[in-house]
């Protein structure tokens, strides 16, 4: 299948309220799809239906052998919950099978030390937090990524380093790659085609069509700022 | 008050899954609802009591129905669980309050240790070591679930079984109390110890033995000294397990 991903006329309501309506798009094998929309329009209520954690109509089909890493939006964790990173992370090799070594590749990949990993996940600061959760959703070998909101809770500086990591993880890895953000500047230098969720008629295509001036105006409201580079 | 071998091995197994089994209650901000689940036993025990049966089975017939039932309703409706336990096990008060009257409510209510049939030790036992072997050998997935439930789901984990079999193992914890702590208290044994070790530890490991370790002790301490002051047990359980929470919290502050 050329496609990792095939929605077909995906709806979905949440307590009576159509969220989604008659949504179809593909996601070619190993491309990176970004998801951008105003508050509200859907997007994470897309990504949870995708993984299967919310009721849907229509029809979400993988390709065969799919393994999605999901990482969601910025988690409400307790800042003293006695759990380690390393814990977290060995709770994948246990349950999925995948050898320990695994985790340490993860981590490498994301550029989280080890010294970090061993701490316990409340202590964490935004961005290592994120980029542990990213470390556990590559163990396995996935060939799907799906990442909610990247940059939530990370800094201006932190932001860029991450988005630089998940391009350089994406080409290491071969993944397909399934993202939420809000960064536009980002999603035109990074995306090879744009999901745009919006009150009236979600569009799908490349950037350099979807991330037009008129169009942004008319799905957020307002003009937003982003540069081309 | 003696104390047996029996009776003894029957309290540290009970404490053993009350430790553990609150490591999870505690992470998972449920430390209240916990408490006013161990109510529900309440109307299955004022049943068993009218039907002359034994009053610990009633206990947990009731507490796994109303497992079921929360688990349930939680799943048809949109009604967040704290509400639904809030409703359900007020409820189950309030009836089992009207089913067992006089000195059986208080026992009922606070426990009442009194001699154990070799059955009651044996199933006992049992159920103690189900519910640690469940919490030891699940730990990894019921933790994955504790950070994001989503995460859970593309680990592969089938989050509303383990869920339940959460709730039910949680459900045979207290009903393993009953008869120490009475239904007011046995909620305690399972969140004190449990909330200590989480203001203690630093990991995982640490915490489950810390929880076990602040259980156990203050169970059989709390035997000892109840037997020697001539007071119920349960209450002084509690009251060294509290005890030993405060302790924690001096002895964090460096």
């Amino acid at each position: 299948m050329p496609n990792a991903l095939e929605v077909e006329q995906l709806t979905v309501r949440l307590g009576g309220t159509v969220i989604l309506r008659d949504l179809g798009f593909t996601v070619p094998t190993g491309s990176a799809l970004a998801v951008i929309g105003p508050n509200g329009a859907g997007k994470t209520v897309l990504f949870r239906a995708l993984i299967g954690a919310l009721p849907y109509q229509g029809s979400v089909r993988w390709a065969p052998g799919t393994r999605i890493g999901y990482v969601p939006q910025k988690l409400d964790i307790e800042r003293d919950l006695p759990i380690t990173g390393r814990d977290f992370l060995r709770a994948k090799t246990s349950v999925t099978g995948t050898p320990g070594h695994d985790a340490d590749r993860a981590l490498e990949l994301v550029n989280l030390p080890p010294a970090v990993a061993a701490q316990p996940v409340g202590t964490l600061s935004g961005g290592q937090f994120q980029r542990l959760l990213l470390a556990f959703a590559l163990m396995g070998r996935p060939t799907v990524l799906l990442f909610d909101e990247p940059t939530a809770g990370v800094d201006e500086p932190g932001e860029e380093r991450l988005y630089e990591m998940i391009r350089r993880v994406q080409q290491a890895e071969g993944l397909t790659l399934l993202l939420i953000s809000h960064e536009l500047s980002v999603v035109y230098r990074h995306a090879n085609n744009v999901l745009c969720l919006s009150r009236d008629r979600p569009t799908l295509g490349p950037p350099e069509e979807i991330l037009t001036p008129e169009r942004i105006e008319q799905v957020y409201g307002a003009p937003l700022k982003y540069h081309h580079h | 008050m003696t104390m047996s071998w029996t009776g003894l091995a029957l309290s540290i197994g009970m404490a053993v899954a009350a430790g553990l089994v609150g490591c999870f209650a505690v992470m998972r901000r449920m430390a209240l609802a916990s408490d006013a689940m161990s109510h529900v036993a309440l109307p299955g025990i004022g049943l068993a009591l009218v039907l002359h049966l034994h009053p610990a089975l009633g206990g947990l017939a009731a507490l796994l129905v109303g497992t079921l039932l929360i688990w349930g309703l939680e799943r048809q409706t949109r009604i967040s669980t704290e509400t639904l336990i809030g409703v359900v096990f007020s409820l189950a008060l309030a009836v089992g309050s009207m089913l067992a009257t006089g000195d059986e409510l208080v026992d009922a209510l606070l426990g009442a240790p009194g001699t154990l049939e070799p059955w009651e030790l044996a199933l006992g036992l049992a159920g103690a070591a189900a519910v640690a072997v469940f919490v030891l050998t699940q730990r990894s997935r019921l933790v994955i679930a504790l950070v994001s439930s989503d995460i859970a789901r593309t680990t592969g984990i089938p989050v509303a079984r383990l869920e339940l079999l959460y709730l039910l193992a949680f459900s045979l914890t207290v009903a393993l109390g009953l008869r120490y702590l009475g239904v007011l208290l046995m909620g305690s044994l399972v969140i004190i110890p449990a909330a200590t070790a989480k203001h203690l530890a630093r990991s995982l490991d640490g915490m489950f033995a810390i929880a076990v370790a602040v259980a156990v002790s203050a169970t059989l301490a709390g035997e000892v000294l109840a037997a020697s002051i001539h007071r119920p047990t349960g209450p002084v359980i509690i009251a060294i397990a509290a005890a030993l929470f405060l302790a924690s919290l001096l002895a964090r502050r460096r």
